[in-house]
């Protein structure tokens, strides 16, 4: 029996290490996406603590419109405008990008959280203690308000990296694409799923470990 | 770059009907996804909090599994993962079995919060004003309850309505599906989902709106 003209196979050990090429992928795009949104977020989030109207009406209406669509709508949305603009982008950018895009739109709420946690008098007792206003905003209110918020921030992380398998309807092979691929290969949906499952639990397990560690010493 | 695309907004005017048609689907599967979810929810929280060991920890691994995989994959359990056992559910009930699943999981966590934040005094003091157990639970411990979990349970349909999109990948005809489905026929796909995005906005929109406008009347007190 020539093993290439089996239609259907059954799940072996060489399955495992495409699903973890796929799980590297989602990995990849999570990671890339949550830093690049959580830099530009937390500059977004600046801008909306320190002007209500000017953030309102520039930023804040599309950030609440990115929080309100579904991000498989605006994955397929934005893609095709790629197509439409005439960019050439492949899946796995236009994954990055967009996602990218929403986590910045989450965590811009957030840091606006955290900055408006740290009270006026705080920041105006740093100020009178002559320290220049990105002075105060780098010693007095980033370590504060960071020890607030980094609760939901995590919160972000770990919901991006869910979200992240959303990017398969650009045709990207990330971990549930590849899952679903397989299971249409093997038949054997039950033990994929499972395999998967383990995979995703992998990747955030460690995260929400290490957060919970990252708190515990920041309150001693 | 080349800019040579014409915009063509006529075909998904024409179909402005069956997409709000669609819309409808939406809601109605993501408010019957929010109900059975509440009560599922309930019973996990209260399993939680207290029940039998084996099943404490039935409803343990139901709220880890709803909150720490994507919807995406809850959802693919519900429809190839059941087929695996021989049960082969149409798209419908797939979409609406994963969104109360993950629903519940999300809202048994509320709701221990909920439970957790009112404290224990209440309830003694309820029984010493000469409430039975029913009576304390449903004047007191009840409504103080609901006031805490009112806006999760709020985020949590905009979820809900956001996630059932979702349905597009099963092959289910709500608003997104529908939206794929006109899309691939005319190949105008950038028109169709723009508008598309537009009716989801509304919706959650108006979902917030309708919320705050109850909470006045339910939380005058």
């Amino acid at each position: 029996m020539n093993d290439s003209i089996a239609f259907f196979s059954g799940f072996g050990p060489k399955d495992l290490w495409i699903l973890a090429q796929a799980a590297w992928q989602t990995l990849l795009i999570s990671a890339l996406s949550i830093s690049g949104g959580t830099v530009v977020g937390i500059f977004f989030g600046w801008i909306l603590s320190e002007s209500k109207v000017v953030g309102a009406i520039t930023i804040g209406f599309i950030l609440d419109a990115f929080r309100s669509i579904p991000l498989i709508i605006q994955l397929v949305l934005f893609y095709n405008l790629f197509n439409v603009i005439g960019l050439a982008v492949s899946p796995f950018m236009a994954g990055v990008i967009i996602l990218g895009v929403y986590t910045s739109a989450l965590v811009a709420s957030v840091a606006r959280g955290g900055i408006e946690s740290v009270g006026t008098p705080m920041r105006r007792a740093g100020r009178s203690l002559g320290l220049s206003y990105f002075q105060t905003m780098r010693h007095v209110v980033w370590p504060i308000g960071l020890r607030a918020v980094f609760p939901s921030w995590v919160g972000v992380a770990l919901g991006v990296l869910k979200d992240s398998a959303l990017v398969s309807v650009l045709g990207h092979p990330e971990l549930l694409k590849v899952a679903r691929d397989l299971i249409t290969r093997t038949q054997q949906p039950l033990l994929v799923l499972a395999v998967a499952g383990a995979f995703y639990f992998a990747l955030s397990f460690p995260i929400s470990r290490y957060a919970a560690h990252l708190e515990r010493k920041w309150q001693s | 770059m080349n800019f040579d695309y014409t915009f063509h907004w006529r075909p998904v005017i024409r179909k402005l009907p069956e997409l709000l048609e669609a819309s409808l689907v939406t809601l109605q599967i993501s408010v019957l996804s929010m109900i059975i979810g509440i009560g599922i929810g309930l019973v996990l929280a209260l399993l939680r909090m207290g029940g039998p060991k084996y099943l404490s920890w039935i409803a343990t691994a139901w709220v880890e599994t709803a909150r720490n995989t994507p919807a995406l994959f809850q959802l693919f359990f519900f429809s190839f993962g059941l087929g695996a056992f021989g049960l082969h559910l149409t798209p419908y009930f797939i979409v609406l079995a994963g969104l109360s699943f993950n629903n519940a999981g999300y809202l048994a966590e509320n709701f221990r919060g909920g439970f957790q934040a009112v404290p224990d005094t209440q309830m003694r003091a309820a029984r010493s004003l000469g409430m039975s157990a029913t009576q304390a639970y449903t004047r007191i411990i009840i409504p103080q309850v609901f006031r805490i979990v009112y806006h999760p349970m709020t985020n949590q349909l905009v979820w809900a309505v956001l996630m059932s999109s979702l349905a597009m990948i099963v092959g289910f005809r709500e608003l997104a599906g529908e939206t794929q489905a006109q899309a691939f026929k005319t190949f105008r796909i950038f028109e169709y989902f723009a508008v598309t995005a537009l009716i989801y906005y509304v919706m959650v929109k108006m979902i917030l709106g309708i919320s705050r406008l109850l909470s006045w009347r339910l939380f005058r007190y």
